[in-house]
C-alpha cells in the first residue's frame, strides 16, 4: 500500500510532435458520446475506437523484461495478467483472450512491435510495456497503441518498491481508464471484510465461537491483510472517505462498540464511548469523512445516532419504539436510508440528517442492509427476502423502479458499492461457505473474491 | 511481611542512600526483634498448650497457614473393614461446594442458567420461555452475588446486520423478563451477537430453533 505513496508517476510525452500537451475535453468523453472525428491531416487521434457503439478490442501480450533474470520476466507476465483483467473488469473494452497471442512473436522494444500480427487477429488497441529492475526498484514503462495508425496514444512511466508489482498494473489500468473513457476506474481501491480464515475461537466460556477479524484486500481478493487482531469478534467494517481508517463493530471488550482503526497508523478509537449499557454498532462513515452514523441501545431500544469522530456532537436520528438500524449515507451526506421494522417487518426508509422527512422505500417481506450508491447513480441496493434466503436488489429512486439483480441460489446480502457505482460487492453462500463477490450494476460479470474461510460484510474503499 | 517496604522505596532516589545505612539498621533491629517476639512466643505457647486455652499472641497465627486441614480427618479412617452398610454420610455437602469455587470459565461451561428459546423473527418471551426464566430465577436466587450477561442469538435466516438488533431485543426481553420477577437490573447485562454464534451449526429448523435464543453467562460471582 505504502507503494503508492512511493509511486513516481511520470508522464511521459512521446516523440509524436504533434501531440498537444494537454488532452483535449473530447478525450475524456466516452466514446459513444464522441462527435465523428473529422481529423485534420497533422492530428493524432488519441482515442482507440473501431467505430462507434462498438467497444475497442484490446490486446495486453506479457511485459518485455529488460533486465534478464526470471524473477523480473515473471513480473513482466504478472503486469500483463493483472492488467488485462483490470481492463476487462470496467466492461469498456473487448480483451481478447492472452492465450490466442501466442503465434505473434513477442516485442524485444517499443519500436519493433509487429502491429500487422496484431491487426490479424483483430485488435484495435496494444498495451506494450517494459520492466526493468535496479536493486530494490522496479522501473516500468507503458504505451498503448493504436494498431491501425502504429502510433502510441497513451505513454507512462513509473518507478517504485518490487514489493507488489500488481500495483502498477492496478494504476496502469486507472489512467487507461481515465484517458481512453474518461472513466474512474477501481483497480487501485480496496475492500474490507470480515473473516473467519484463521478458524480461532472466542477466548472465554463458550466453546466453538469462531471469532471474525477484519480484513482489508485489493478490489480482487488479492494481497490481503488483517486489521484487527484482538481475538475476538469484529464485524460490519466501513472504509472512511479517504481510505486510511476503518470504522468496525468489535465486541473486543465484551459488548459491542464502534471501533474507528487508522489503518496506517496503529490508532484506535471508539467515538461512540461504548460501556456494558450502552452499546453501538454497524458504523457507517459520511461522505465528508467527519461524522459517523451508528445503531446504539442507549435510550433502552436499537436507534440511529450521529456522533463526530473525535466523540462529540453526538444527536440522536430516530425515535422510534421498534428497531431502526443499518445507516447508509446519501452521497450528499444530507440523508441517510436505514432499516426499520416500525410496519412490523423489517424495510427500508429515508430520513434527512437533521431527523425531519422520514419516508418507507421498500414494501417487500424483509428488507435490511440499505447501501446508497455514489453519483451519478441515484439508487439504493438492499437485501431482499425473495424465499428461503435473501436477494440483492436495487431500488432506483428516481423512478421507484426495483431491479433484482442475484436469484435464489444461496443467499445473498450486504451489498457494497463501488466508488464509481458500476459495481457492488456482496456476500454470498452459493459456493456452500460465505464468500464475497462482485457483479456488475446490471447483475452480471459475477467474480468471486475470496476463497479461505468465511468473508463477509464487504465495503468498498473510495 | 516484616520487609521495610519505606526503605525500598525511598532508596530509588539518589538522596535516599546517605539515608540507606540507617534504614537497614532499623530494618535488622525489627528483624531481630520480631525473631525474638516469634521465639518468645513459640515457647509461650508449647507452656500454654500444657496449661489448657490462654491467649496466644497475635503475631504466631500466621506461621501455620492450613489451619483446618490436620486435625479433624484423623478419626474418618477408623471404621473396620468387616463393616458392610451405613459408611457414606457427608456427601452431599460437598457436591454443592465445587460450583461456588469454580472458574467462571468451568461454571459457564455447566450452564447453571438455562437458555429460553424464541419463534421465528420474534422477541416475545412465550410460556415455554416463562418457566425457563422462573427456573433461571430460582437459580439466581440461591446465588445472589451472581451477575450474569443475557446474550441474544439469532437464526441466520435473517440478515447479518438486522439480526444484531433482533438479538438485542431478545435479551432485553429476557431481560426485563427476570427484573419483573424480582432480580435487580445491576446483576443483569446484555449482549447481542446476532447470528454470529450459533448454537447449532445446522441448517434446518431442528438447527435454527437451538439458535433463537437467549444464553445466560455468569460474568461475576
Amino acid at each position: 500500500m505504502g507503494n503508492q505513496l512511493h509511486l513516481v508517476v511520470a508522464s511521459i510525452l512521446l516523440g509524436i510532435g504533434l501531440i498537444t500537451t494537454q488532452a483535449s475535453p473530447l478525450q475524456t468523453l466516452p466514446l459513444s458520446q464522441q462527435e465523428p472525428s473529422q481529423r485534420q491531416p497533422s492530428e493524432v487521434e488519441l482515442i482507440i475506437g473501431e467505430s462507434i457503439g462498438t467497444q475497442p478490442r484490446f490486446a495486453v501480450p506479457d511485459f518485455i523484461s529488460l533486465t534478464d533474470d526470471p524473477e523480473t520476466t515473471e513480473v513482466a507476465q504478472i503486469l500483463a495478467e493483472v492488467l488485462w483483467n483490470d481492463l476487462d473488469f470496467e466492461r469498456e473494452f473487448y480483451m481478447i483472450p492472452r492465450d490466442t497471442y501466442n503465434t505473434i512473436p513477442a516485442a524485444r522494444s517499443m519500436t519493433d512491435i509487429p502491429f500487422d500480427r496484431w491487426r490479424e487477429i483483430g485488435a484495435d488497441g496494444v498495451v506494450i510495456g517494459t520492466v526493468q529492475r535496479t536493486n530494490e526498484m522496479v522501473q516500468v514503462q507503458v504505451r498503448l497503441f493504436n494498431v491501425r495508425g502504429q502510433e502510441s496514444v497513451f505513454s507512462r512511466q513509473y518507478t517504485g518498491s518490487a514489493r507488489n508489482p500488481r500495483l502498477y498494473a492496478h494504476t496502469i489500468a486507472d489512467e487507461i481508464h481515465q484517458n481512453q473513457r474518461g472513466l474512474r476506474g477501481v483497480a487501485r481501491t480496496k475492500l474490507t471484510f470480515v473473516s473467519d480464515r484463521n478458524r480461532e475461537t472466542l477466548i472465554g466460556p463458550v466453546d466453538n465461537r469462531t471469532i471474525k477479524e477484519v480484513y482489508i484486500a485489493d478490489y480482487d481478493g488479492r494481497n490481503p491483510q488483517r486489521v484487527t487482531v484482538n481475538r475476538s469478534l469484529n464485524i460490519t467494517p466501513s472504509w472512511s472517505a479517504d481510505g486510511r481508517a476503518i470504522a468496525y463493530t468489535s465486541y473486543d471488550r465484551g459488548f459491542s462498540d464502534v471501533f474507528v482503526s487508522f489503518i496506517y497508523e496503529g490508532r484506535l478509537e471508539t467515538p461512540a464511548a461504548g460501556n456494558a449499557k450502552e452499546q453501538n454498532w454497524l458504523p457507517a462513515w459520511s461522505p465528508n469523512g467527519r461524522q459517523i452514523a451508528f445503531t446504539s441501545n442507549r435510550d433502552g431500544n436499537p436507534e440511529l445516532y450521529i456522533v463526530d469522530i473525535d466523540g462529540s456532537n453526538l444527536t440522536r436520528l430516530t425515535h422510534n419504539p421498534a428497531i431502526d438500524t443499518s445507516p447508509t449515507w446519501s452521497p450528499t451526506g444530507n440523508q441517510l436510508a436505514f432499516t426499520s421494522d416500525r410496519s412490523g417487518r423489517p424495510q427500508i426508509y429515508v430520513i434527512s440528517v437533521d431527523g425531519t422527512g422520514i419516508r418507507r422505500m421498500t414494501f417487500e417481506s424483509y428488507c435490511d442492509r440499505p447501501t446508497w450508491s455514489p453519483s451519478p447513480f441515484n439508487e439504493i441496493a438492499y437485501s431482499s427476502r425473495t424465499g428461503p434466503g435473501h436477494d440483492i436488489k436495487v431500488l432506483e429512486l428516481a423512478s421507484g423502479v426495483v431491479r433484482q439483480l442475484t436469484f435464489g441460489i444461496g443467499t445473498n446480502e450486504s451489498p457494497a458499492y463501488a466508488p464509481n457505482g458500476r459495481h457492488l460487492a456482496f456476500t454470498s453462500t452459493r459456493s456452500g461457505e460465505k464468500q464475497i463477490f462482485t457483479m456488475a450494476r446490471d447483475g452480471r460479470n459475477l467474480n468471486r473474491v475470496t476463497r479461505v474461510g468465511n468473508n463477509e460484510m464487504s465495503h468498498w474503499s473510495y | 511481611m516484616r520487609c521495610h517496604i519505606g526503605h525500598i522505596d525511598v532508596s530509588k532516589h539518589s538522596w535516599s542512600v546517605r539515608l540507606a545505612p540507617f534504614e537497614t539498621n532499623i530494618a535488622m533491629q525489627m528483624r531481630l526483634t520480631i525473631q525474638q517476639i516469634m521465639l518468645c512466643s513459640l515457647i509461650a505457647a508449647i507452656l500454654a498448650a500444657g496449661a489448657c486455652g490462654g491467649n496466644p499472641p497475635p503475631e504466631v497465627e500466621p506461621t501455620p497457614p492450613p489451619v483446618p486441614a490436620a486435625p479433624p480427618p484423623a478419626p474418618i479412617p477408623a471404621p473396620a473393614p468387616l463393616e458392610p452398610p451405613m459408611a457414606v454420610q457427608p456427601e452431599p455437602i460437598v457436591e454443592e461446594e465445587p460450583l461456588i469455587v469454580q472458574s467462571l470459565d468451568e461454571l459457564n461451561r455447566e450452564s447453571p442458567l438455562v437458555p429460553v428459546f424464541f419463534t421465528y423473527d420474534s422477541s416475545e418471551i412465550g410460556p415455554d420461555a416463562q418457566s425457563d426464566l422462573q427456573r433461571n430465577v430460582t437459580t439466581l436466587r440461591q446465588y445472589s452475588s451472581w451477575v450474569i450477561t443475557v446474550e441474544g442469538h439469532c437464526d441466520e435466516r435473517g440478515t447479518a446486520e438486522y439480526n444484531l438488533a433482533l438479538g438485542e431485543r431478545r435479551a432485553l426481553a429476557a431481560r426485563d423478563y427476570l427484573i419483573s420477577l424480582g432480580i435487580s437490573e445491576d446483576r443483569l447485562r446484555t449482549v447481542s451477537y446476532g447470528e454470529e454464534f450459533p448454537f447449532a451449526p445446522g441448517q434446518d429448523e431442528e438447527a435454527w430453533q437451538l439458535n433463537r435464543r437467549a444464553h445466560f453467562i455468569v460474568t461475576a460471582q
